[in-house]
């Protein structure tokens, strides 16, 4: 038998529906007599909402109603959405309603759902859905929303803070103090978004004879958004069932709960028709959560041997409008700062303010990317400042592997200390620099210049907390009929986990991979989950899938040697059947030992099991393990047009243990992509009034297939000794430390012109702004 | 208010007809009035390509068109290439070399690919991507889809 379980690169079980079109995305889902919403929002970034006029709008043939938050149910009037991750450090703790109740406060806001026989007809509607609006002055820079007299995006809120905390590792003051050397970088790093390639959508029927709601949303985590909808609409546990479909990507912002989830649902009761919303692309640029706005303004001090004595300095990070996950994102971004570095005194003052704009929460990277441009943009300075070679002062900066596991000294927002568990950076480090043949370097920028051409080469470093915790459960049942099922709340949106948690069952359970049919992100599978994000899935999900299919394979080796009059330790799970060790033939099959294992009416159970051929398993990791990698980025950069072509890329990754070498090697290329798109090309504009302006794909440019380079991979592999697998996660790793590569690249082909950079993205535009004239008069 | 006409198509071999609203756009057409829910909406804006079916064999983006343009004419998707549940050598080289990840860019990708592969039976790795900068792929980084296509290409050529 060829061997699919864990290690194998085997193919995914996801692909044949998808390549025939067979996929169940959201917006493929129909139902019976479904009925379409479609939402009247602020067209400003910040008004006071007045009278709202339905009259045109319900007139429209085809028109069933219009809702404004006047017509929500009184439980759903009374709530804001909920905060989902609270903390004493958030001051003002604003969060929406399901419908704009007097104030707007981003433009795309929803102040109306109307619900019509067609999408087509419920647009028309919404457009003549009469709403009087009072402009007030909109915050559209978290910089300059912290000066004295800024507007504020909040009426009457005490400032435009959402809250400030500081995060500090030995005494930063004291240490700056006695440095031989202290440099400066002010850095600001510009909101991208996740741009998945399926917009949000949802689902909701309502089915009156047992009160209760069926939504199907295009989401990361089926038992989150449950959880949420209780508590909205005040219900019982069993009155919400929440499923997540196939998703069409979803990096971070299908992770959120967001209030046309909760119109569908009102919508579906007031109707007693399931009713469907799919989100179009202009909303999605509107309304769909975004990420890394942030201002740096930081210091690191170095001995006279650059070698690391403390960093220091302010972080001011632009929440948006709201603050649904309250902290988590400037928390992670300052605890990512030291990534692989030494760093014993570090002071970091955060401050997370709110503008008028669509709100920040995590996307692909998270606010990791951010803090690794900083440390890195740092460490090239101390290299230029010092003339030292660049990989030369990580070198001597690293955190060795004798060092593991490693205390940073920071304590994470779960309140225990950032503990890295294991890793070798220095060789990760090492293993990149000769794939990407950067001792030779040198000699091909000195050749292109002969030629007029620029070149540049960038490092970054990286570490990753992956793997968070709370848990992700599995169950793993053996059904009478002998089929093999795993329950699970992880969600998958593009990462395989159909294809790798069978791979980890199938171990278990002497069976092929083929025959373990997957189930995620379904409330009604297993009672609790937490969703797919922060790369904690195989770690969490994998893991309780192996202790769960472990508990059942001993299960099933216990009720066969009832049946089969042996000893336990006999016999062993192999072709879907308990057999003999000694004689193979003997055996009964997971089907007969399924059927025996639920008891029959009327007798007692044998063996004082409890019934089934199941076992539900919650991996609770005990902290997070951490990932690392090292990028290093070749590129050409026009000096006439500022264009910038990635020549060469190279990854060095260790993700620990790997289910599937495939999978893992197509996710971090696949992060890379993100990672250029952040650097060179994403840029959501938005006018002095915060009103975005560039809401389609051909203002806001994704990377396309001319514009991301073939990526050279190396694996190492430290097994993390904090789960049973030894895995670590893999879904972010490919974005985070990319930006920062690319950007010292950039930097590095314009060293003759004096240019530094100190932002992301860096457009052509800004490179030819930043060369000035001077350097088009070179070429002259 | 909604002006009608009734339109013949002929999709993936089987001829339709249906009265439609002169307003709706071919992807809608194949999504919602003929239940072919394979081809995919990413933008309705003509930039993503995952609409992308072929309108007389030749590539077009269905959320460009409107269905009562297709009138008389024949439509391929992405529901036509695999014979029965038989991948055939582009859809089943996607699959040996993990050119899809979501899967939802992947419908409109398999066709702008069909296309091309039918004229340019050889092609070299920037001649692929120069082809894919029409479609958006947010999940895989396009590496994995090159590989897919020059190696469909090899076996689309030695099976022939
Ligand atoms: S949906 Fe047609 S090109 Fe994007
Ligand atoms: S596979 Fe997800 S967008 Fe291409």
């Amino acid at each position: 038998m060829v061997a699919t379980g864990f290690g194998a690169s085997v193919k995914r079980k996801e692909d044949p529906a998808f390549l025939q079109g067979k996929g169940q995305f959201v917006d493929d889902i129909h139902l019976p007599g479904m009925l379409h919403a479609a939402f009247a929002r602020s067209p400003y970034a910040h008004a006071r909402v007045g009278r709202i006029d339905k009259a045109a709008a319900l007139a429209v043939p085809g028109v069933h109603t219009v809702i404004t938050y006047a017509d929500l149910p009184e439980s759903v009037r009374r709530q804001t959405l909920p905060l989902l991750v609270p903390h004493p450090a958030i001051k003002q703790a604003y969060m929406p309603y399901a419908l704009a109740k007097d104030e707007a406060c981003y433009a795309g806001e929803p102040v109306a759902c109307v619900i019509a026989d067609s999408r087509y007809i419920a647009e028309d509607a919404a457009q003549l859905v009469a709403v009087e609006y009072e402009p007030l002055p909109a915050a559209n820079d978290c910089r300059a929303a912290l000066e004295p007299g800024a507007p504020l995006a909040h009426a009457g809120a005490e400032s435009n803070v959402a809250a400030r905390f500081p995060v500090k590792v030995g005494d930063a003051e004291r240490a700056f103090v006695t440095a031989a050397h202290v440099f400066r970088e002010r850095i600001h790093q510009h909101r991208g978004g996740a741009f998945f390639m399926e917009c949000r959508g949802a689902v909701a029927c309502y089915e009156a004879p047992a009160q209760s709601y069926l939504l199907y949303v295009s989401s990361q985590g089926s038992h989150r958004l449950k959880r949420c909808m209780l508590d909205m609409f005040e219900l019982g546990d069993h009155q919400v069932r929440v499923v997540a479909p196939d998703v069409g990507g979803g990096f971070g912002p299908k992770g959120s709960f967001y209030p046309e989830y909760v119109n569908v649902a009102v919508a579906s009761r007031l109707t007693n028709r399931p009713v469907k919303w799919i989100e179009d692309r202009r909303e999605n640029f509107l309304a769909t959560h975004q990420e890394r706005d942030q201002y740096w303004d930081v210091e690191i001090a170095v001995d006279a041997g650059a070698k690391i004595i403390g960093v220091r300095g302010q972080l001011i990070h632009e929440t948006g409008a709201y603050v649904p996950w309250g902290i988590v994102l400037p928390w992670i971004t300052a605890t990512t700062v030291p990534g692989p570095y030494v760093i014993p005194n570090f002071k970091l003052e955060v401050v997370s303010v709110f503008t008028n704009k669509i709100q920040t929460t995590p996307v692909r990277g998270a606010g990791r990317p951010e803090a690794v441009v900083t440390m890195e943009r740092l460490m090239d300075r101390v290299a230029r400042e010092l003339k030292l070679d660049r990989a030369g002062v990580r070198a001597r900066n690293f955190i060795r592997p004798e060092q593991m596991p490693y205390n940073v000294g920071i304590i994470f927002r779960d309140g225990r200390p950032v503990t890295y568990d294991s890793g070798d950076y220095p060789a990760c480090q090492a293993a990149a620099l000769a794939t990407a043949d950067y001792e030779e370097f040198p000699r091909r920028q000195a050749e292109a210049r002969g030629s007029g051409r620029y070149l540049g080469i960038g490092i970054s470093n990286a570490v990753e907390a992956t793997g968070l915790g709370p848990y992700e459960g599995a169950t793993v049942r053996v059904a009478t009929s002998g089929k093999i099922v795993v329950y699970t709340g992880a969600a998958p949106q593009g990462q395989s986990h159909k294809t790798t948690l069978a791979q980890i069952a199938a171990d278990q359970l002497g069976v092929d991979y083929d025959d373990v049919t997957v189930v995620t992100s379904d409330t009604a599978g297993i009672s609790l989950g937490i969703g797919s994000f922060a790369a904690r899935t195989a770690v969490n999900a994998g893991s309780s899938v192996h202790l769960a299919a472990r508990e059942v394979a001993d299960k099933a080796k216990k009720i066969a040697a009832g049946m089969m009059e042996c000893m336990e330790d006999d016999l062993e799970l192999a072709d879907g059947c308990v057999r003999l060790k000694s004689a193979p033939d003997v055996r009964k099959s997971l089907r007969e030992i399924a059927v025996k294992s639920i008891g029959m009416p009327g007798f007692s159970m044998a063996g004082g099991l409890p019934p089934g051929l199941e076992h539900t398993a919650y991996f609770t990791p005990e902290r997070s393990v951490y990932s690392n990698g090292t990028h290093v980025a070749e590129v050409e950069v026009d000096i006439e047009t500022g264009a910038v072509k990635i020549v060469r890329y190279t990854v060095a990754h260790d993700c620990g243990r790997v289910i599937n070498p495939m999978i893992v090697d197509g996710q971090v290329v696949g992060g890379v992509a993100h990672g250029v798109g952040n650097a060179l090309y994403e840029r959501l504009v938005y006018d002095d009034n915060a009103q975005p302006v560039s809401t389609n794909f051909g203002e806001y440019l994704l990377p396309l297939a001319t514009d991301v380079p073939h990526v050279d991979l190396v694996h190492l592999e430290t097994p993390s000794p904090l789960n049973p697998l030894g895995m670590k996660g893999a879904g972010e790793g490919g974005t985070i430390p990319a930006i920062a590569a690319i950007i010292s690249a950039v930097e590095n082909a314009l060293a003759p012109f004096g240019v530094t950079i100190a932002e992301a993205p860096i457009t052509p535009q800004r490179i030819v702004e930043l060369l000035g004239p001077a350097a088009l008069g070179r070429t002259a | 208010m909604a002006d009608t006409r009734t339109i013949t198509v002929t999709v993936n071999g089987r001829v339709c007809s249906r009265e439609v609203e002169t307003r709706l756009t071919l992807a809608d057409f194949l999504r919602h009035e003929l239940n072919l829910t394979g081809t995919h909406v990413g933008c309705e804006h003509g930039v993503c390509g995952a609409c992308t079916v072929l309108v007389g064999g030749v590539s077009a983006r269905a959320c460009l068109m409107l269905a009562v343009q297709c009138d008389g004419r024949e439509v391929a998707t992405v529901e036509s290439l695999a014979d029965g549940d038989e991948l055939n050598p582009l859809q089943q080289a996607f699959r040996d070399n993990h050119g899809l990840q979501c899967g939802f860019c992947t419908p409109g990708i398999l066709m702008t690919l069909t296309e091309f592969l039918r004229d340019h039976p050889d092609p070299g790795e920037a001649e692929v991507r120069d082809v894919l900068s029409g479609n958006l792929c947010r999940c895989t980084g396009y590496q994995a889809i090159v590989a897919a296509t020059l190696d469909a290409a090899k076996r689309m050529r030695g099976g022939a």
